[in-house]
């Protein structure tokens, strides 16, 4: 943080601040100049950060009672169901907790991808907000195993199962993965001992999230750089945390419907048979948020390129900003965009759709033409649509209705280094 | 005069919402505190029968109730008597022998110290009573602190006697 | 703000798993539950004679494993008051142990105890039923698509199969079990059980009761969560209001709109 011209007004404030300059990082964060013309779409950040924190708070609590061990895990869930005090509470807004967690990834990823958020200079964050998105995957993966049900079982099973598609050595890696010949036991405790550490490094990620993206600041509706702080710009308190409060407020609202009134409905029956390793369930599906992927999965006929086209569903994601070669950031000022990123987005909708039907008939050929156009949409649309798009004019400032704004930093006229 | 009022409005929101806010978080995290309290089923186990009829005069006890280990000691004549003579006044936490052991021969007590929460060794100490080996504290045949750091006597439990040969703990 | 509302409602639509059920069988009998809804709560007698029917009738083969005889006098349940439940508990007979001479015994249960399984174990049961494994209870409202109105739907679905339909030995026709086939005959007829409070027993009465009482089960903190969940959403909507008045005003201060 580069504001070192902070100075705390008391005496001890001012000893320790030059010790450990923590008050200047406070400082930093309540007048951090945001654009003022964010919309809600921008408060998904906020959002994530409590779900996190609500997800470490819950999950550290249901580790008090849970039990990881095959013969106990089912057993020692109805005891946090039934006995502990308020447990069934803490359990559900854990379970429902994950779900409304993916919810506001996906919406906060799908903001970015509108409004070009992850262009230059902001490729960091993005390439560090993907490695979060994947290991909240794996943490809801391992999460999903520990009640030991039914679908926990199967779903590991299945899962671990496609690192036996890697050539050579994939029948060694899976038994090393699973620390036997099947799941059991010891998959059950590695995977708990990893559900447990994985948020936190999430959260020192999140951390590297914030700094990164407080380096450039936020970008906005009309993908602009602004010069900080400026009339286009409000300090970041009060004004943003008390917008990303009342979002946070109605999100909250949704939560609690799903944990109070339907806290089973996102969640599948089988769960809660405990596992049994002789009798797989009729209909295997993974979570919803996983629905896309596993779409990609089954959709290609040959186990290990199901395995790579998944795998590369997630990367194409990471290479993104170089993939996307348009000057213009927000899709506002891209015509022929707006209308492809629509597409995807119901592209990625139908996966999700196809993602829970059996792997066979019409549901098979549209999972491959969804996933065709998925690849599609990056690989090929993408690079070309930046080279020939018409893109409208970008205004100068948010204020100012004066064309001729740039997304290109070196020759925006009023960047103003903030850290 | 309207600015002032629309100043007074604007307090009244912000102190409403403050208080609010604070009893929403505060009932938000009653059950993240109140997990941690005996469950259900722990508070469920809250009594322990134990067949006394094998202990020979004398002889002492222990089992375990509530995780806590439970003296149960058959007491001899001499030991009651011991136990009955001592001047109430001498002692630094005053309880007639009477009064802890109902019935004069048994001795049900909680076998914690009540200094920092060691068992007490039996027929040890300085009044043949317990000796606390951690930090010192003598007990008496009616498990009164008599010497050292505890405060007070070792905590008789609730208890019945079922019949002639089983005690109910709790 | 509405659109990001309808977004949400439309994504978990789309994605949810038990809404876009993959087989269906016949449409469920929906007898309607008076747990269900916003303020939904159990019938307090129906939970009594519900008992009765599984203590009666299921109890036979099914077991309760995750249930404690004293959760029936708790809250929220059939509250049976702790002198009934002691009484129902001390017809069961556990084995405890081991003594002070190692060995276990056999003592009446009291209410800590957990509900005593009619069979030893899993593999005992499966071999007296032919095979098939009466599953635990506990959670069997959750554990199958369609809760309560399934349950009831099998329990109320025993018909003569079709002409020509083949079924082996120990095999029933059911409407409502998936293809149709069920290892477990009828357990229901009429006045099987006799209700203390003269309830008629019938098989619509019996299935009613015992699935209330199988909900109930699978989710004995049910009540308390539709409390808790109304004052929840009710002080979520006032404070979500005061935040966005005072949003409103902070916001004033420039004359950008939120």
């Amino acid at each position: 943080m580069s504001d070192h011209s902070y100075t705390p007004d008391s005496k001890l404030g001012k000893w320790f601040n030059d010790r450990l300059p923590l008050l200047t990082l406070s400082k930093h964060l309540q007048d951090y100049p945001t654009p003022k013309n964010l919309n809600y779409w921008w408060t998904f950040g906020g959002i994530l950060t409590f779900c996190l924190i609500t997800q470490i708070v819950t999950g550290l609590i249901l580790a008090m009672h849970y039990v990881a061990h095959a013969d106990m895990a089912f057993e020692s869930v109805e005891h946090i169901m039934r006995n502990v005090n308020y447990g069934w509470l803490i359990r559900y807004v854990h379970a429902n907790g994950a779900s409304m967690f993916f919810l506001a990834v996906y919406i906060h990823i799908f903001r970015s991808l509108y409004y070009g958020s992850y262009k230059s200079p902001r490729e960091v964050i993005w390439i560090i907000g993907m490695i979060i998105y994947i290991l909240m995957m794996a943490a809801a993966f391992m999460g999903y195993v520990l009640p030991w049900g039914q679908m926990s079982f199967w779903g590991a099973t299945v899962i671990t199962n496609l690192f036996s598609a890697i050539p050579l050595v994939g029948d060694s890696i899976t038994t090393w993965l699973w620390g036997g010949y099947a799941v059991d036991n010891p998959t059950l405790t590695r995977f708990f001992s990893l559900h447990y550490l994985i948020p936190f490094l999430i959260l020192g990620l999140v951390i590297l999230h914030i700094w990164a993206l407080h380096v450039p600041g936020n970008n906005n509706p009309i993908g602009i750089d602004l010069k900080k702080p400026s009339k286009d710009t409000v300090p970041f308190h009060p004004y943003i945390v008390i917008k990303d409060l009342f979002a946070l407020l109605i999100f909250l609202i949704i939560f609690a419907f799903f944990v109070f009134y339907s806290p089973n409905i996102l969640g599948h029956a089988d769960n809660y048979i405990e596992a049994n390793p002789m009798v797989t369930p009729a209909h295997i599906v993974p979570e919803w948020y996983l629905l896309p992927f596993y779409a990609i999965l089954r959709s290609i006929p040959d186990k290990l390129l199901g395995v790579i086209a998944m795998f590369a569903a997630i990367f194409v994601l990471v290479i993104l900003p170089w993939l996307d070669t348009s000057k213009v950031r927000s899709a506002v000022f891209r015509p022929l965009y707006k209308q492809f990123y629509w597409f995807l987005v119901l592209d990625v909708i139908v996966l999700g759709y196809v993602g829970a039907m059996p792997a066979e008939g019409i549901y098979l050929l549209v999972a491959r033409v969804a996933t065709a156009y998925y690849f599609a949409h990056f690989l090929i649309i993408l690079p070309i649509l930046g080279k020939k798009e018409k893109t409208l004019e970008v205004p100068i400032s948010i204020t100012d209705p004066v064309f001729g704004g740039s997304s290109d930093p070196s020759l925006a006229k009023n960047t103003n280094k903030e850290i | 005069m309207s600015e002032q009022k629309k100043g007074k409005r604007r307090d009244f929101i912000f102190t409403a919402s403050y208080a609010l806010g604070a009893v929403g978080v505060g009932a938000a995290i009653w059950p993240l505190i109140d997990q941690m309290n005996p469950d259900a089923s722990v508070k469920a186990l809250a009594s322990t029968e134990v067949d006394v009829s094998r202990i020979e005069r004398g002889q002492s006890i222990t089992v375990l109730w509530r995780g806590k280990p439970v003296f149960i000691k058959r007491r001899t004549e001499e030991e009651i008597e011991k136990a009955r003579q001592v001047n109430l006044e001498e002692l630094p936490d005053p309880e007639k022998d009477e009064d802890r052991a109902k019935n004069p021969e048994w001795l049900v007590m909680l076998g914690m110290c009540t200094h920092l929460g060691c068992v007490p060794l039996g027929d040890k100490g300085e009044y043949g009573g317990w000796f606390c080996p951690c930090h010192g504290s003598h007990y008496d045949t009616s498990g009164r602190i008599r010497k050292g750091p505890a405060p007070t006597n070792l905590e008789i439990p609730k208890y019945e006697f079922i019949n002639d040969n089983t005690i109910k703990i709790g | 703000m509405k659109k990001i509302l309808k977004f949400t409602v439309f994504i978990f639509l789309c994605f949810n798993s038990n809404l876009i059920s993959a087989e269906q069988s016949a449409d469920l009998l929906k007898p309607g539950w008076s747990f269900k809804g916003f303020f939904g709560k159990f019938d307090r007698s129906s939970l009594q004679r519900g008992y009765q029917v599984y203590n009666e009738v299921c109890a036979a083969c099914h077991s309760l494993n995750y249930l404690s005889y004293r959760n029936l006098s708790e809250k929220g349940g059939p509250e049976f008051s702790e002198e009934q439940v002691k009484i129902i508990a001390s017809q069961f007979t556990v084995i405890d142990g081991p003594n002070s001479e190692g060995e276990m015994f056999e003592r009446p249960a009291r209410p800590s105890d957990k509900f005593v399984s009619p069979y030893a174990n899993k593999q005992a049961s499966i071999a007296a039923n032919g095979g098939a494994y009466p599953p635990d209870m506990s959670v069997l409202v959750k554990a199958r698509k369609g809760g309560a109105d399934y349950i009831y739907s099998v329990l109320m679905g025993y018909q003569d199969p079709p002409a020509n339909y083949e079924l082996d030995d120990g095999v029933y026709y059911n409407t409502y079990m998936v293809g149709n086939k069920i290892k477990m005959s009828n357990p229901l007829m009429n006045d099987l059980v006799e209700y203390a409070d003269g309830t008629p027993a019938t098989v619509e009465q019996m299935s009613k009761d015992v699935v209330t009482f199988l909900a109930w089960t699978a989710e004995p903190h049910l009540e308390s969560r539709h409390k808790m969940g109304f004052r929840a959403i009710v002080y979520l909507i006032i404070i979500t209001i005061l935040v966005y008045f005072s949003m409103k005003k902070i916001w004033s201060r420039i004359e950008t709109e939120v």
